[in-house]
């Protein structure tokens, strides 16, 4: 709360510098505008920049730096018998200061020593905060009082805060790069932790998947498999089911809107097309859970089959039900960009409305469809929250849909939620699974784009 | 091509028999073929209703609660014995001994320790603390006999609404033959009845669905769409400036556009293991805390903010530009003073379906463990918190049939919120939208 405080106060004083460096401006040239280079509020804008973003850097830097350095602080002034502890036990060491000093629950026995540590933490962060306030607060009006000081007529004031606009608006359109490469990074690092331990043929090509590893090395089933093979074949057929169901439906619903259906019909539809695809997908899941699978099973009984309560076609079902507006709003879009003039040409020579469908806007329009269902597919692929409430847990590598499959989110949750150790192969997993995932969602929408962009070139 | 040529039978245009056959049976294909599109159509919409209808249905009944009418007598020597006043002291008083004496009152045939504690189980254990407010609400009731509604426990409540059957073996359903006649005689006196509880909306999570609310998950969601907010806007906004209005055509935007492009496509759950191994385990930053996961919803609509804004951006005409440019105003005042507030409208637009894209996200969530249980209401986005729809995901987790009811209900306030929002989206659109 303190720092959203001096946040504000520092923001307040580029606010003052506003003001402060109009009116020097004006001074300067007693009130005669036609006499400056810029315009007045230029001058104050100059005055607030030069104030609020050295001052503001420097509290972004301090509160990246300070809690290293106030940690180094500490260890160094630990007894040695202390820093002389293996690594892991050592983690362990400082997660306890650090509870203690905020006043938590700790592991073990606090001895002085650990008493001490934990004070001076807790005293090197009072004065490290305090420090924090007087330098950035100071830097903001020594950053005021210069600039103000450099206002002159002639001073382009206009030029340099521009500049310093389209700076941030440089690093602010950089940010999608970089969440691209902290993706990209972060997978790749806890995958190779991970492919250290588990060779990558027996992830690839493996088909045992128990990720649990014991604690201890003696106990009973102490080295988990990690074949994700079934995996991908759960992640496929539900994949499948969910394709069986939105490809038809939402091709056949895109036709429809597109060729046949009259305005106010096409008004009506097409929006309540699109809620299908607003509704979250723990919505889905939930309805996958307590009503689609409940009936799949009883139907399934009523037939005389054996059916799993968590059966990948209610899990593929759904999830079906979610991609057709994704497939029929993005096919609508391919047909109604055919030219006009191939219908046209079609009805004239005496083809009925859905023989130019079949003949001649169809497989005009089939490189931009292949593009939607592939869009479907990656998105089919990575659909969390779905199959985490309907697919089951159990790797099962089969292609029936009547029983209960895995697919490779549900197990990165699994993975991941509730306690983690993050030197196990079992939370590296979920990583390497992550990278596997993210691999082929971006090749399928890396293909899709270049079908898209291959058909538009056609008509252009 | 070739063969509608043939099929129309361009050597005779006299109307042959084969000829009108052919034509019929085209006919009917047409009229197959239209017919596919009304039931794929049909088919979608009526999945739909069933899928609200479903949540309605088992979601309505959750709003009304059971309670049991009981007259407590507000002992002084069980609040505060020494008559001190002191709210301390009131605070801390055995209210629970209270509430099950209000039961015992009513059945002093009762007897035995497992009777007792079975007529005892058909009241919330949560009734301590409603026996507690009442009297530090007002002090004056200590030593008073009251007429309370005590809050009934989720199996009375589920009996009581019919979602547990009566008819079931007494082995097969949670509540006991014995407790439904304590309660049948109950209502026979009008001692049970169920009305509207405001609980639902201004409680935080609790392990009891009759004591479970939905208000700590609606803090916590609106924390984490502040954060995300306060940052995908602005970055967003200045991007889409930039890629739009000042980028040159290089190399190095054609990456940037091909990449955001990308972006908006890559699994939800990503950026949840993007949130994970950066923000929590590299940076440091509290697990669970809305904070972080308005971070990474933030990353994840930037694409889609993005992509909406340069829209806008290309929507206002040139010569708007061309105009401002020749009187004089630098590349920038053109950008900020012109191009800015009209392309506003459909950036707002786009900004508030990018949000509510990300209210109803839950996978990345559960990445950065914020499907802790949590009872508190966060007051911050440091506190360690849920959103709505990991709430909902908690929920139909829970074995308790009574959290049945609760998670539909709390679909319907997700849904509420996803609802208003897109309709102020149609709204801006249609009151702001210009056509140049």
């Amino acid at each position: 709360m303190t720092l959203t405080f001096l946040i504000l106060v520092l923001i307040g004083l580029s606010a003052l510098g506003f003001y402060i460096g109009r009116g020097r401006a004006l001074n300067t040239v007693s009130g005669r505008v036609g006499d400056l280079h810029s315009l007045p509020s230029h001058y104050g804008f100059y005055v607030a920049l030069w104030c609020g973003i050295p001052s503001l850097l420097i509290v972004a830097a301090w509160l990246i730096l300070q809690p290293q350095l106030v940690e180094a602080l500490v260890i160094a002034d630990l007894p040695s018998a202390y820093r002389n502890l293996p690594a892991s036990e050592f983690g362990l060491l400082l997660n306890d200061i650090r509870n203690l000093a905020s006043g938590n629950v700790v592991s073990r026995e606090a001895d002085e020593a650990l008493l001490a540590a934990a004070a001076r933490l807790n005293r090197a962060h009072a004065i490290g905060s305090g420090a924090m306030w007087v330098v950035a607060i100071a830097a903001g009006i020594a950053g005021l009082t210069l600039a103000r000081r450099w206002i002159a007529p002639q001073l382009r004031a206009r030029n340099s805060v521009e500049r310093t606009l389209l700076i941030i608006l440089v690093i602010s359109s950089t940010i999608a790069i970089l969440t691209t490469v902290g993706i990209v990074l972060s997978l790749a690092f806890e995958s190779v932790r991970f492919f250290a331990k588990v060779p990558l043929n027996e992830f690839l090509f493996g088909i045992q998947w128990s990720p649990q590893t014991a604690i201890r090395s003696d106990q009973v089933g102490a080295s988990g498999s990690f074949g994700a093979i079934p995996l991908f074949t759960g992640t496929l057929l539900i994949t499948l089911i969910a394709m069986l169901v939105a490809v038809p439906i939402g091709l056949m619903s895109a036709i429809y809107l597109s060729e046949y259906a009259v305005p106010r019909v096409r008004a009506v539809v097409k929006p309540l097309l699109e809620i299908l695809a607003g509704v979250p997908t723990v919505v889905y899941g939930f309805f996958a859970a307590i009503t689609v699978a409940p009936f799949i099973r009883g139907t399934g009984e009523s037939l005389g089959l054996d059916v799993a309560s968590e059966s990948a076609l209610a899990a593929g079902l759904v999830m079906g039900l979610m991609i057709i507006p994704f497939v029929s709003s993005l096919s609508d879009d391919v047909i109604s960009a055919v030219p006009q003039s191939l219908r046209e040409g079609s009805y004239g020579l005496g083809a009925t409305q859905s023989e130019t469908i079949k003949r001649v806007i169809l497989p005009a329009a089939l490189p931009g469809i292949i593009a939607a269902v592939l869009l479907a597919v990656s998105r089919a692929i990575g659909e969390t929250m779905i199959v985490v409430m309907a697919a089951g847990l159990a790797a099962n590598l089969t292609a029936n849909p009547l029983e209960a499959v895995t697919t490779v989110t549900v197990q990165i949750v699994t993975l991941l939620v509730g306690d983690q150790e993050f030197d196990s192969a079992k939370t590296l997993a979920a990583f390497a699974l992550g990278l596997v995932l993210f691999l082929i969602t971006l090749s399928l929408n890396v293909v899709a784009l270049r079908v898209v962009r291959r058909y538009r070139e056609i008509y252009e | 091509m070739a063969d509608i040529a043939r099929d129309m039978d361009i050597s005779s245009p006299g109307r042959s028999e084969s000829y009108e056959l052919r034509l019929k049976r085209r006919n009917a294909t047409e009229r197959r073929f239209r017919m596919y599109g009304v039931i794929a159509i049909t088919l979608a919409i009526s999945a739909l209703a069933v899928l609200l209808i479903t949540i309605v249905s088992k979601g309505s009944s959750a709003f009304t609660q059971a309670h049991i009418l009981a007259e407590v007598f507000f002992d002084p020597a069980e609040i505060d014995p020494d008559g001190t006043g002191d709210m301390k002291v009131i605070a801390k008083g055995n209210y629970a001994l209270l509430a099950k004496r209000s039961l015992y009152d009513l059945f002093p045939e009762v007897e035995g320790r497992r009777d007792k504690r079975a007529l005892t189980r058909i009241m919330s254990s949560g009734t301590d603390l409603q026996l507690r407010d009442m009297v530090l609400d007002d002090p004056s009731l200590i030593g008073t006999t009251q007429p309370v509604w005590l809050l009934a426990s989720d199996d009375v409540d589920m009996l009581w609404k019919g979602h547990i059957s009566r008819d079931v073996p007494e082995s097969d359903r949670p509540i006991s033959d014995q407790q439904v006649a304590w309660l049948d005689q109950l209502a026979e006196q009008g001692q049970v009845d169920r009305f509207f509880s405001t609980r639902f909306f201004s409680s935080g999570d609790s392990r009891e669905p009759e004591l479970a609310g939905i208000w700590g998950a609606v803090v916590g969601s609106f924390w984490t769409m502040m954060v995300c907010l306060l940052l995908t806007v602005p970055v967003g906004v200045m991007s889409a400036i930039y890629l739009e209005e000042f980028a040159p055509k290089n190399r190095w935007t054609d990456l940037v556009e091909v990449n955001i492009n990308n972006l908006a496509a890559v699994p939800s759950i990503v950026f949840g293991l993007l949130g994970l191994a950066v923000f929590l385990n590299f940076f440091g930053f509290p697990r669970s805390a809305p904070l972080v996961g308005g971070m990474v919803l933030a990353l994840m609509t930037l694409p889609t903010i993005i992509i909406a804004g340069r829209a806008a951006i290309k929507a206002v005409p040139p010569s708007i530009r061309e105009a401002a440019l020749g009187v004089g105003a630098s590349k920038m005042q053109v950008v900020l003073h012109h191009v800015l507030p009209l392309a506003m409208p459909g950036m707002m637009t786009g900004t508030i379906i990018g949000m509510a894209q990300a209210l109803g996200e839950t996978a990345p969530l559960l990445m950065i463990g914020m499907v802790a249980f949590i009872v508190d209401i966060p007051g911050g986005p440091l506190d360690a918190a849920t959103a709505l729809p990991v709430q909902i995901y908690i929920w139909a987790d829970s074995p308790e049939r009574a959290f049945v009811e609760k998670t539909s209900a709390a679909i319907m306030i997700l849904l509420g919120f996803l609802i208003t929002m897109n309709a102020v989206a149609v709204f801006l659109r249609k009151r702001f939208e210009r056509r140049w």
